[in-house]
Formats: C-alpha cells, structure tokens, sequence
C-alpha cells in the first residue's frame, strides 16, 4: 500500500504541490492523469524518493521513504522518470542487469540472470539484448528501461510518462505489456499517463490532480464522466460509448 | 547522444550481449605485452650508456627504473581519474585538465611553496591534493546548478574555470617571484624523475584500486542520479569519493610529474569506442592504453631532439588535441 499523508512541495510562495493524501491499495495500475502542472510527476517522483518533500509523510508498503535507506528502498519500490540520458555505451542487457543492482551490487548470479532473461523476453527484446541502446528506435529504448525497472523486482513500480514519443502501435503494445506486468506478475503500476482514453482502457484506477491536489479517485467508470473530466482539465470533455468502453472526446 | 542513428550500428556486442565477465582474455594479454615492450624500449632509452659506463647500473637504478615505473603509475592514475570523472558528469569531453582540476593543483602547489618554500614534498602535495579536491567540487556545484545539456559547454566551461585559476597562479608566481615553479608544473615532465623523489605516485596505485573496487558503482553513477538512486545507490556520497580519488591522483601526478594533458580525456573514449561501456572489465584497458600512451610519447619526446628533451606534455597535447577533434567529430556524426 502506498500512502501519502499530507505532501506539500513548494516551488515558490505561488506555485506548490498538496497538501495531498492519497492511499494506493496494492495490485493493478493506478493512472495519474490530469492537465499539465498538476503535479501528477512530481508526486510521483516524491514517492519515489528522488525528490524531497516539504511537509508531509509518504510510505510504501510501510517504509517511510524519507527514511528507509535507499538500497533497501530499491527492493520494494522502482521508479522510471522520462527523460534518461546517459553518455555510457550499454548494450540492452547490460542496462536491464543494473535492474538487479540493489540484490547483486553489480555481480550478477546465475539466478539474477534468469531474471534478466525474463524480464527482456517479457517485453520482446530478446532480439535486441546484444545491442547498445543507441542503435535503437525511440520506442526499442523505452521497452528497455521498463525491462530494467522489472527486473529490479520490487512489488510497486512508478512509471513517469512511459507512452512519451511512442507512437500509436507501441503505446498500445507497452500498455499490455504493462498490463501483463500487473495482472501475471502482480506488481503494483503508478503511471503517469497523459492520454485519458489510454488511461481508461488499461487502468484499474485513476487517480485525477488538478492544481498540485487530488480531485479525483476512483475506477474508469467512476472518474470517466464528462462532469468529472470537464472539471479536471477545464476544457469542455464529451465521454461517449465507443466500441470498447468510454472515450473521451475533447477537441 | 541517445538519439537513434540507424547508420551508427558498426559495432556489435559478441554473441548475445552478455556483459564480459572474464577479465582476463587473449587479447587483454596482447596488450599487456605491447605496453611491456614499450615499457622495456623505455627502461633503455636515453643518453647515458648503461651497458659501458662503470656506474651504468646504478644510473639505471637511480634514473631509468623510477623513471618507467612513474609513467607505469602517472598514465594509469590519469587515464582512470578521466574516466571516473566523465561518469560522475556524464560528459565524455571532461577529464582533470578541462575541468580546471590541474590547474588547481598547481595553484595549491604553488601556494604551499610561497608560503613555506621549504615545505617537504608531502607538504607539497597535500596543498594540491586540497586544492584539486576544492577545485574539483567547484567545478561539479557549478555543473548541478545550472544543467547544461550540451555537451560541448561542460568542457568550454571547464577550460575557462582553469585558464582563471591559471592567471591567478601566474599572477602570484609573478609578485612572488617564483614563475619558474608554474613552468616546471606546465611542462609535465618525467626528465626529473629519479629515486628518491618520485615514490610518492605510488599513492596513485592505491587510488587505481579504489576504482577497481567501486567500479560497479561508478558505472551505475555514470547512468545518471535518478537511475542511480532508484536501484539503491547513495549518489551523493559516490560523487564525494570519486571526486576524493580523482583529486588525490591528480593532486600527486602533478607535484611529480606535472601537467600530462588530455590523457584522461582520449584514454577512456577510445575504450569506450572499441569496446562498449562495461567497466569492470574495461578497466584493465583503460589502464594499459594510458600507460601505453604516455610512455609512447614519452620515449618519442626523449628521442626527438637527443640528447635533449621534449616535455612529455607537449608530445602528449598535440597528440591530444588531434584525437579530441576527431572524438568530436566522429561523436557528432553518430548524433
């Protein structure tokens, strides 16, 4: 269960994040969405340490991550940000192995390759595993990352974007792939997701932010109603019927 | 540097791309020999007849002996201060000497012989030491605060930090009257190498260790603070002990040796480019070819004008400089 209790983050006497409170019952993916400067990214990189609070208490599966130390941190919970930029020439499996870093601290066991091997067949790189991340397409790189933060095998995984730059065909195949991971291996996802109907179709919750607060909690049907988005993104938003469940119509 | 570039794929992992565990291989013992060989070519290179002369073993002793042991130690130290320094960054242009690190330790040098110019060489190598390490954190503060993405500014930025405290050392070697020191420090040297005086560098050994040590910990700090704090690493304090190695091996080659430019910058690059990133089993190259690198052009800058000398930094800056610019090149094209 993640639990944020009270979070504040202040930019400047204007700008700042919460207070929110937020409970994250385990199992599934859980959809931050909202419209941009919500702070949907930056709670999500506050529970995943990489940002300090101002106020306020976040907990993960009953660590408090201001104090757990961070390689204890790393076996429970991972987290992705979008934009990684890293001058080392890798190649896919050796990036996916530093997923195993916070059980291995770098020496790899045969059983810590099983787990590499299954986390990079898990997104279809298996192809792919001998190549350096530079020689491959926007999209090959994202589905490396996400294999790395899988192999680290921690139960709550929170993921920053992960649809950036992809284009249609390998957002869908990343959602699945994502949905698989919550559904077969029984990780708890928090995304960050920028596309509603995305997020109403492969979410089981949703969880909508609005001014740096958490104005919306529930399951797609609950969250996906023309009051309720209308409200959140302050654009007029029309959810129809489509042929697989509600879409959003906003332009 | 991530974009794709179809065009780049000239390079394949062997196999299936499972990181090279073995650190020993064929190849690795190949290039031990060569760097022996040269290693040897430098033990009898130079003007004094050590076959003939009645003193000619103890001269080798005293001059040729330490002499190669210093390049042994010196290019090693240098190549892999570069190397850690380009993770801590992740910047593949930086290294000690365009990031202003040498010219700090040559401020503190300085410092300490104006102010006790009887200071013994420990005394002297402290204040680099000190300095390279204020330098070297200076220089990384700077970097955190403002994010500079290019990758070509960190360096520009950092040659600009060095050329300031290079001035303000000239400018206290001038009222202090001791230009000479700067001189002896820009002109790195192992002409004045000799027993009794260079045993010091063989802190930089244990400098090499440390790196060999952590070498895990650095690569994972080469991938960046978000990636390394989410798998557990203390970011922070591997910034702080890279930053402490890279001072101490700068801060001691350049009280011995003086300043050996660009050999941190090519050294790593060149590895990287053949090779891949895995550090570990990197690292034994990086220092073979450091060493290899700086004892070529040490034995070329002892032949050139014999039986004079050629300051190895000079052979090793024009050196540099070319393969800098065919790096800069040669990473623009890939994208």
């Amino acid at each position: 269960m993640i639990r944020v209790t009270d979070v504040i983050k202040r930019y400047s006497s204007e700008v700042a994040i919460g207070p929110v409170d937020l409970t994250i019952e385990p199992g599934g993916i859980i959809a931050l969405v909202g419209p941009n400067g919500a702070g949907k990214s930056t709670l999500l990189t506050m529970m995943g340490r990489l940002l300090g609070m101002d106020g306020g208490s976040i907990s993960i599966a009953g660590h408090d991550v201001a104090r757990t130390p961070s390689r204890e941190l790393a076996t429970i919970v991972s987290i992705l940000r979008q934009e990684n930029h890293f001058i080392t020439r890798l190649t896919v499996r050796q990036l996916v192995g530093f997923g195993r870093f916070p059980y291995s601290q770098g020496r790899l066991t045969p059983a810590d390759e099983q787990i590499i091997d299954r986390a990079i067949s898990f997104l279809d790189l298996t192809g792919l595993e001998g190549r350096y991340l530079d020689e491959l397409s926007g999209g090959q790189r994202q589905r490396a990352y996400v294999a790395m933060v899988l192999a680290q095998d921690t139960e709550y995984v929170l993921l920053d974007e992960p649809l950036n730059n992809l284009d249609m065909r390998h957002s869908v195949a990343m959602m699945r792939h994502l949905h698989d991971a919550a559904h077969t291996l029984g990780r708890t996802i928090v995304i960050v997701l920028h596309d509603i109907n995305f997020a109403c179709q492969y979410a089981d919750r949703l969880c909508a932010m609005k001014d740096g607060r958490v104005v919306a909690f529930g399951t797609p049907e609950e969250i996906m109603t023309s009051e309720v988005l209308t409200d959140v993104f302050e654009t007029t938003v029309e959810v129809i019927d489509g042929p697989r469940g509600r879409l959003a119509v906003y332009y | 540097m991530t974009v794709p570039s179809p065009a780049a794929g000239a390079v394949r992992a062997p196999g299936r791309g499972r990181a090279p565990g073995r650190l020993v291989d064929p190849k690795l013992l190949l290039g031990i020999l060569v760097v022996g060989a040269l290693l040897v070519a430098s033990l009898f290179t130079g003007v004094y007849d050590i076959w003939g002369a009645d003193d000619g073993a103890a001269m080798f002793a005293i001059t040729r002996v330490p002499r190669t042991i210093a390049l042994v130690l010196a290019g090693a130290a240098m190549a892999m201060s570069g190397l850690v320094m380009q993770l801590l960054t992740q910047n593949r242009f930086v290294e000690p000497t365009t990031t202003g690190t040498t010219e700090w330790a040559g401020l503190g040098l300085l410092l300490v012989m104006v102010v006790a110019p009887e200071a013994s060489l420990t005394a002297r190598m402290i204040g680099a030491v000190v300095a390279s390490f204020v330098g070297t954190v200076i220089f990384f503060a700077f970097l955190r605060r403002v994010t500079l993405r290019s990758s070509l500014i960190v360096p520009i930025v950092g040659i600009m930090l060095g050329a300031v405290v290079g001035s303000i050392s000239t400018f206290i070697a001038l009222r202090t009257n001791s230009l000479q020191i700067i001189g002896v420090w820009f002109a790195g040297s192992f002409t004045d190498i000799i027993r009794g005086q260079y045993e010091v560098l063989w802190i930089t050994g244990l400098v090499g260790v440390a790196v060999f040590i952590a070498a895990d910990r650095f690569t994972v700090a080469g991938l960046g603070e978000e990636i390394a704090t989410n798998v557990g690493l203390n970011y922070p304090r591997m910034v702080l002990i890279g930053t402490g190695l890279i001072a101490v091996a700068t801060g001691v080659v350049t009280v011995v040796v003086g300043n050996l430019p660009f050999l941190g910058l090519i050294v790593p690059n060149i590895v990287s480019l053949i090779r891949g990133d895995d550090l570990r089993s990197n690292l034994p190259w990086v220092c073979l070819l450091g060493i290899g690198i700086v004892t070529v052009c040490d034995l070329v800058g002892r032949t050139l004008i014999m039986p004079f000398e050629v300051p190895v930094s000079l052979i090793l800056g024009i050196l540099g400089a070319v393969v800098f610019i065919a790096l800069l090149l040669h990473r623009r094209r890939r994208g």
